[in-house]
C-alpha cells in the first residue's frame, strides 16, 4: 500500500510542478487536454482493462456529459457546480438501464451495439439543434468559478483539470486495488467462475459500466467549462477510437498507462504538426502494431524488451 | 366522403411507392455487406470492423480505374474488385493470421486498426472530396406506378440478385463453398475431415471483400462516395446481417431489404435528419430483444 502511494505521488508531484517548467501558455493548454483524455482513458479502461467489456461508444458518454453541462448552464442559467452533477447523474441513470441489455452481449456484439449507441447519440447533438446548436455548436458556456475566482486562464485551468484528474486516477487505483477490483479481474479471466465463487458479474459489469460513464460524464463537463464552446465533431466514432487506442497503447488493466496512452495520443500531433492529416494512419498502424507485438501495452512491453535486453547483454558478457 | 380526398390520398400513396422504391435499392446494399460480414463471421467467428472499408475502397477505385487510367466501365468495375479483394487478401494474411492472441477484443481492435488504417490511406491517396460516379446507363428516370426509379436503381437490385445467385451456386454446388459450410458448422470437426480450415478462412476474406466492393461501386453512382462512406454503410451491412441473424442466405437479404425500405419510410416520412438514427435502434433492438435474428430460431446463442 506504501508504494503504491510513493507511486501516486511520484505521479502527482510532477504532474502539479509542471506548470512552472512550462512558460509558455500553448504547452499549458495542450496538457489540460492531456489530463481530460487521462480521466476519460482511465474510464474505458476501467471497463475495458479491468473488466474486459469493450465499449465503442464511450465519446457519446463524454459528448453527453459536455452537452448538458453546456445547455443546463446556457439554456436555463444553471450554476456549473449544480450543472456537472446533475449531467453525471443524468449520465448515470442512462448508463445504468442500458449497461443490463447491452452488456448481456459479449465480444464483438458489445462493440457493436456500444458502436451503434454511440453514434445515436451522436445523430442526437447534430439534430437537437434547440439544445445543442446543431452541427454548428454550443457557444457562450461559463467558465467554472469559486466565489469571485473564475477558471479562465490556461494555468488556473491546469490546475483545475489536473485537480479532477488525479482525484479519478487515485480513486481507479484504489478500486483496482480493492475486493471489487478483484472481483472484475475475475469476470476478465472467466465469468463463469467468477460467478460459481460468489461474483455478481452481471450487476458488476453494469456498476462498472455506469462508473465508466459517470467519469466521462464529469469529463465532458469539465472540458465545456473549460472550452466554453462545444460542436457534435468532437464527440464521434472517431474519438470513442481514439479513446479506444490510448487505453491499448499505454496497457489494459494499468492505471498508469491510460495517463501514458493519453499522453502520447494527445502530444503526437503537437509535435508532428506537419503530419496532421496522417493521424489517422498513425492510430491505425498503432493499434495493429501494438495488438500484434505488444499485447501488454507500452507499460508491460517496455520492461519487457529492456529486460531481454539486459538478458542478451548479460550473455554476451558472459561468452 | 369529403371531395379531393382521393387525390390526397393517391399522392401520399405515391410518396410512400417511392420511398420503398428508393428504400428497397439501398436494402439490396446492405444486404450484400450484410453478406459479406456473415461469410467471414460464419467461417472465423470474426465481426470484421474492417467491412465497410471495402465497400469505400469499390467505390474509390472504380472512380480512380475509369478517371485517371480511362478504362471503360465495363473493365474499371472488375478491375476495382479484384484490387478490393486483393486487399482483403492482405489484410487476412497482415493482420489477423499473424495474431498470436486472437480474443474477440483483440480481433475487434485489429480490425478497427485495419479499418481507420484503409480510410486513412484512401484519404491520403485520394483526398478528402466526395466524388460522383458516372451511371451505368444513363439518368433518364423510368415510371413505375406513381414513382420514378432511375435506371441505376434496376442495375443495383439486377446485380445484387446475380450476385447472390452466385453465392447460391458456391456454396451448395462447389467444393469449396461446402467446406466453407462445414467450416461454420464446426471447424475442428471441418479441420478432421481435412478441410484446411485456415485456407477458408483466407477465402472468405477475400469473397467478402469483393462483394462489399461490388456494393460499393454500385451504389456510388447514386449516393457519391468519398474516403470516409465505409462506417455508415458498414455498420448498416452489419444491420442488415444482425437482422438476418447472420445467415449468408436469404435471411440476410431480406433484413438488408427491410432495414432499407424502413429506413427510406422514417427518413421521408419522420425526419431526414434521424435517418441513420433508425438503422442502430433497429440494430440495438434486435441485438437486445432477438440477437439469433429475426426468423432465426432462439437455440443458437449469440454471445
Amino acid at each position: 500500500m506504501k508504494r503504491e502511494l510513493m507511486k501516486f505521488l511520484l505521479f502527482a508531484i510532477p504532474m502539479l510542478l509542471l506548470p512552472l517548467a512550462l512558460q509558455g501558455g500553448y504547452m499549458l493548454n495542450v496538457m489540460v487536454f492531456v489530463g481530460i483524455n487521462t480521466m476519460l482513458a482511465v474510464a474505458l479502461n476501467l471497463l475495458l482493462g479491468y473488466a474486459g467489456q469493450i465499449s465503442l461508444g464511450h465519446a457519446g458518454f463524454f459528448g453527453l456529459g459536455a452537452y448538458i453541462s453546456g445547455a443546463l448552464t446556457t439554456i436555463s442559467g444553471l450554476n456549473p457546480w449544480l450543472a456537472m452533477p446533475l449531467a453525471a447523474l443524468v449520465v448515470g441513470l442512462l448508463a445504468f438501464g442500458i449497461g443490463f441489455p447491452i452488456l448481456k452481449l459479449k465480444g464483438h456484439y458489445l462493440a457493436m451495439a456500444t458502436l451503434g449507441l454511440g453514434i445515436i447519440i451522436y445523430i442526437a447533438f447534430n439534430e437537437t439543434v434547440t439544445l445543442t446548436g446543431g452541427p454548428s455548436g454550443l457557444s457562450g458556456i461559463p467558465n467554472l468559478s469559486l466565489g469571485g475566482f473564475v477558471f479562465d486562464s490556461d494555468l488556473k485551468n491546469y490546475y483545475l483539470i489536473w485537480f479532477f484528474t488525479l482525484l479519478v486516477v487515485l480513486f481507479s487505483l484504489n478500486l483496482a486495488g480493492s475486493r471489487i477490483g478483484r472481483a472484475l479481474r475475475a469476470v476478465h479471466d472467466s465469468e463463469v467462475a467468477a460467478r460459481v465463487v460468489g461474483v455478481n458479474a452481471r450487476l458488476l459489469k453494469v456498476q462498472i459500466f455506469t462508473l465508466s460513464a459517470v467519469i466521462c460524464s464529469l469529463a465532458g463537463s469539465l472540458y465545456a467549462h473549460t472550452m466554453t464552446f462545444l460542436a457534435p465533431a468532437s464527440f464521434g466514432f472517431h474519438f470513442s477510437v481514439e479513446l479506444l487506442t490510448m487505453v491499448v497503447i499505454g496497457g489494459l488493466g494499468s492505471v498508469y498507462g491510460s495517463f501514458l496512452g493519453a499522453a502520447l495520443l494527445t502530444l503526437l500531433p503537437e509535435f508532428l504538426r506537419a503530419a496532421h492529416d496522417y493521424d489517422i494512419v498513425i492510430y491505425g498502424i498503432l493499434l495493429i502494431v501494438m495488438v500484434m507485438f505488444m499485447p501488454g501495452g507500452l507499460v508491460r512491453g517496455v520492461p519487457e524488451i529492456y529486460r531481454k535486453l539486459a538478458s542478451r547483454r548479460g550473455n554476451a558478457a558472459d561468452a | 366522403m369529403a371531395p379531393g380526398f382521393h387525390p390526397r390520398g393517391k399522392m401520399q400513396f405515391d410518396h410512400i411507392l417511392q420511398y420503398v422504391l428508393s428504400g428497397l435499392s439501398s436494402g439490396a446494399i446492405y444486404a450484400l455487406i450484410g453478406i459479406g460480414f456473415s461469410i467471414i463471421y460464419n467461417a472465423t467467428g470474426i465481426i470484421n470492423f474492417a467491412q465497410g472499408e471495402f465497400v469505400m475502397l469499390g467505390g474509390m477505385l472504380a472512380l480512380f480505374f475509369l478517371q485517371l487510367l480511362k478504362l471503360p466501365l465495363w473493365a474499371a468495375i472488375p478491375c476495382a474488385v479484384l484490387v478490393s479483394a486483393a486487399a482483403g487478401l492482405l489484410f487476412e494474411r497482415l493482420a489477423i493470421k499473424p495474431l498470436r492472441q486472437p480474443t474477440p477484443i483483440n480481433l475487434v481492435i485489429i480490425t478497427i486498426g485495419g479499418s481507420i488504417l484503409m480510410r486513412g490511406l484512401a484519404m491520403l491517396l485520394w483526398g478528402k472530396d466526395t466524388h460522383a460516379l458516372q451511371p451505368f446507363s444513363g439518368e433518364t428516370p423510368i415510371g413505375v406506378g406513381g414513382a420514378t426509379i432511375l435506371p441505376q436503381h434496376l442495375w443495383i437490385l439486377a446485380i445484387t440478385l446475380i450476385i447472390i445467385a452466385l453465392n447460391k451456386y458456391y456454396f451448395y454446388h462447389t467444393v469449396s463453398g461446402k467446406a466453407m459450410r462445414a467450416c461454420s458448422y464446426n471447424r475442428r470437426a471441418a479441420s478432421l475431415v481435412g478441410i484446411d480450415v485456415r485456407r477458408m478462412v483466407l477465402i472468405s476474406f477475400v469473397i467478402s471483400s469483393g462483394m462489399g466492393a461490388m456494393a460499393g461501386i454500385i451504389v456510388a453512382p447514386l449516393t457519391m462516395t468519398s474516403f470516409d462512406v465505409g462506417i455508415m454503410l458498414g455498420l448498416k451491412g452489419f444491420c442488415a446481417a444482425i437482422i438476418g441473424g447472420m445467415s449468408s442466405g436469404m435471411a440476410t437479404v431480406l433484413g438488408g431489404l427491410i432495414l432499407g425500405v424502413l429506413e427510406s419510410l422514417g427518413a421521408g416520412l419522420i425526419s431526414s435528419g434521424y435517418k441513420d438514427a433508425i438503422a442502430f435502434i433497429i440494430l440495438l433492438l434486435i441485438l437486445f430483444v432477438r440477437p439469433q435474428g429475426l426468423f432465426g430460431k432462439s437455440d443458437t446463442e449469440r454471445v
